[in-house]
């Protein structure tokens, strides 16, 4: 200290007596600080957009998520079809509905959550009536548990089950234990909110239906 | 031979130079006294005080373990399945690598769980050692994402679809649920994009993340001093130099007395399970997930491994839609509550003294409630769902809620028994 500094920066007491003798500009100080901490937070706002958007889908995985065409010309009545490894990777279901099916599912059903496609997130328009389907007897879903994602299992049977002394045919989730009629829609008091997804999709002929495109996104 | 007393003398010479020209440098002889052999514990530890140091060398033998397994191991949707099996059969020593760790899986939430409950009991996360379990739960928080990432590195059927059922959680969320499900995917469902994800978060960010918040718990421990049994505080009586007279150096009396025979027995019975049941008849290595990841097809009955399932059974116990909003949300809410409610804990007990050993009647019996329901929706989360397992799960959670939620009511009303001055040996 009493040796000086020779390129004339202020020494720790000196400091420390500038403060205390204020001729600090403090407000200057806290302009400069908050613009300072202002622009360092947008830098690293900006900086972090790179690093968010990066987990998005990629573009091979949107590729990857491309329409896909089935072959439903040995489809029996009453059977599925898959799952299939189909559109984005979710497994699809292609249910084959005989006459009696469909009766059921044209009775009204108080047991159901969303009896008339009311959520208009899971269906495209055409899906809108008591099938869920484009053709009654083809009914087309995205196999995947509205809860929790789980794939339902498919109980084509009016018989009681372990799961549902009244089962009148549908799907089952063996995870949470939720329930679905035959048109994939959801029953009351069960873990999952809605009815399984309807994929946009459109026949291209009497027996092949092309998964993930329809008139609107084709 | 006569000269060996002088060369000794030399060499401690040497040795004690040594050390000073690095003390100048860095603080080496500081920091072990601060954090060892004048870190002052209260004498009183007991079994219960075996879980911290435990958790700490499960921790490494996790890191070592994990690093030597990364050498061997494919993260893709293609090869991950077939380099576990590889692990197991082809390379020298990878089934007791991959043994090692996924035993230690279980082990780590199984001394973790012991830790918490002794803090629980003892009353160790009251002032002034609030921060210090905010901080604990942090590890805790971040223990359960580590394992829940590494669970889909095998990519067996039961990886695939614990990720997929578990991601879907944050599908709960109103409105930005479904896009934010989408991009922690990074696909459209679980595929190999996710897998690599959960890679990098599993063999990089999380364990520097869980390192640093270890230390920091150390830290913080050695800075407010441990608690003890009887939740009294040592610091209050010390002698004439300062030292408090019911604690003694944490090195060399816990080091080598406390801790090392502790070290031991841990890992025989530790070791007993990699050789003898690893897989513990599916608990710790679940059946389907010998069976490689297939998105088409659901197992049978999905369960968590043993450590989540008290949680898991809580999610499956909300069945009914509340205040406008789905059963699924409020699973979500549910569970995430369960998780994170400990963490209030210091500012929830209102009791005059620490330890349950001096609480009464309402929190032993409280706790006790507390531990038996934590048992049973572990039980329950394992069982496939039934109406009767589902109203089990409903009532343990509401005990579960409760003890969190009651405590500062029946913590002030309980009558306590006086705190004794000195600490009572066991």
């Amino acid at each position: 200290m009493s040796q000086g500094y020779q390129d004339g920066a202020p020494t720790a007491e000196q400091l420390a007596a500038s403060i205390e003798t204020e001729s600090i500009n403090k407000q200057r100080r806290y302009f400069l600080i908050g613009a300072t901490a202002a622009v360092g937070a947008v830098g690293i706002g900006g900086a972090a957009v790179p690093f968010v958007a990066s987990w998005a889908p990629s573009a091979k995985a949107r590729a990857l998520g491309a329409p896909v065409t089935i072959d439903i010309s040995k489809l029996q009545p009453g059977e599925m079809l898959g799952p299939t490894p189909a559109w984005r990777g979710q497994p699809i279901f292609v249910v084959s509905r005989t006459p009696a099916m469909l009766e059921v599912l044209e009775e009204s059903n108080p047991d159901l959550a969303d009896p008339d496609s009311e959520n208009l997130e899971q269906q495209p328009d055409y899906a809108r009536n008591p099938f869920r389907s484009r053709r009654a007897e083809i009914g087309v879903y995205v196999g995947l548990c509205t809860h929790l994602g789980c794939s339902p299992k498919y109980y084509s049977e009016v018989r009681p089950e372990p799961f549902d002394a009244n089962w009148k045919g549908g799907f089952f989730c063996p995870c949470h234990g939720s329930r679905f009629d035959l048109s994939g829609r959801v029953v009351k008091a069960v873990p999952a909110p809605d009815n399984l997804p309807v994929p946009p999709y459109r026949f291209i002929s009497d027996s092949v239906v092309v998964i993930g495109q329809d008139e609107e996104t084709a | 031979m006569a000269e060996a007393p002088q060369s000794q003398g030399k060499a401690a010479a040497a040795w004690t130079g040594f050390i000073s020209w690095v003390d100048e440098r860095f603080p080496l002889t500081e920091t072990f006294e601060y954090h060892m052999s004048r870190y002052w514990a209260p004498k009183n530890f007991n079994f219960w005080y075996y879980f911290g140091v435990l958790s700490m060398v499960v921790l490494v033998m996790q890191l070592l373990t994990g690093i030597w397994l990364t050498m061997s191991y494919v993260p893709s949707g293609d090869g991950a399945f077939a380099s576990v099996e590889y692990i197991m059969r082809d390379v020298e020593y990878g089934w007791l690598l991959r043994y090692l760790h996924s035993t230690g899986a279980s082990a780590f939430f199984a001394v973790v769980y012991l830790h918490m409950f002794r803090g629980m009991m003892y009353g160790s996360y009251r002032k002034p050692r609030e921060l210090l379990w905010l901080i604990g739960m942090a590890i805790f928080v971040v223990l359960m994402a580590e394992g829940f990432f590494g669970y889909l590195l095998p990519w067996g059927n039961m990886s695939f679809w614990a990720a997929q059922v578990i991601v879907s959680l944050v599908g709960a969320i109103p409105v930005i649920g479904p896009d934010v499900m989408e991009w922690v995917r990074g696909d459209f469902l679980i595929s190999d994009i996710t897998l690599n994800r959960f890679f990098a978060l599993h063999v990089v960010a999380l364990p520097l993340v869980l390192v640093m918040l270890v230390f920091v718990h150390i830290v913080a421990l050695h800075h407010v001093g441990s608690n003890n049994p009887d939740g009294i505080d040592v610091k209050k009586n010390k002698d004439e130099n300062g030292i408090p007279l019911d604690a003694i150096p944490f090195h060399p009396y816990y080091t080598i007395g406390h801790d090392l025979p502790a070290i031991v027995g841990f890992l025989i019975v530790f070791c007993a399970i990699v050789f003898f049941a690893p897989e513990m008849g599916g608990y710790f290595l679940e059946k389907p997930n010998f069976e490689q990841a297939n998105p088409l097809k659901t197992p049978d009955h999905i369960a968590p491994v043993w450590y989540y399932t008290p949680y898991y059974a809580m999610l499956r116990a909300a069945t009914f839609p509340l205040f406008g909003l789905t059963a699924k949300f409020w699973g979500f809410v549910v569970m995430a509550g369960a998780i994170v409610l400990p963490a209030v804990l210091p500012w929830l007990d209102r009791s005059p003294v620490k330890s349950i050993r001096y609480k009464g009647r309402a929190s032993k019996v409280m706790l006790a409630l507390f531990v038996l329901s934590f048992f049973i929706l572990g039980y329950l989360g394992l069982v496939p769902p039934s109406p009767v397992a589902t109203a089990a799960a409903q009532v343990c959670t509401v005990i579960y809620f409760s003890y969190f939620v009651l405590m500062p009511w029946y913590t002030r009303v309980e009558k306590t028994k006086p705190v004794p001055e000195r600490v009572t040996m066991p």
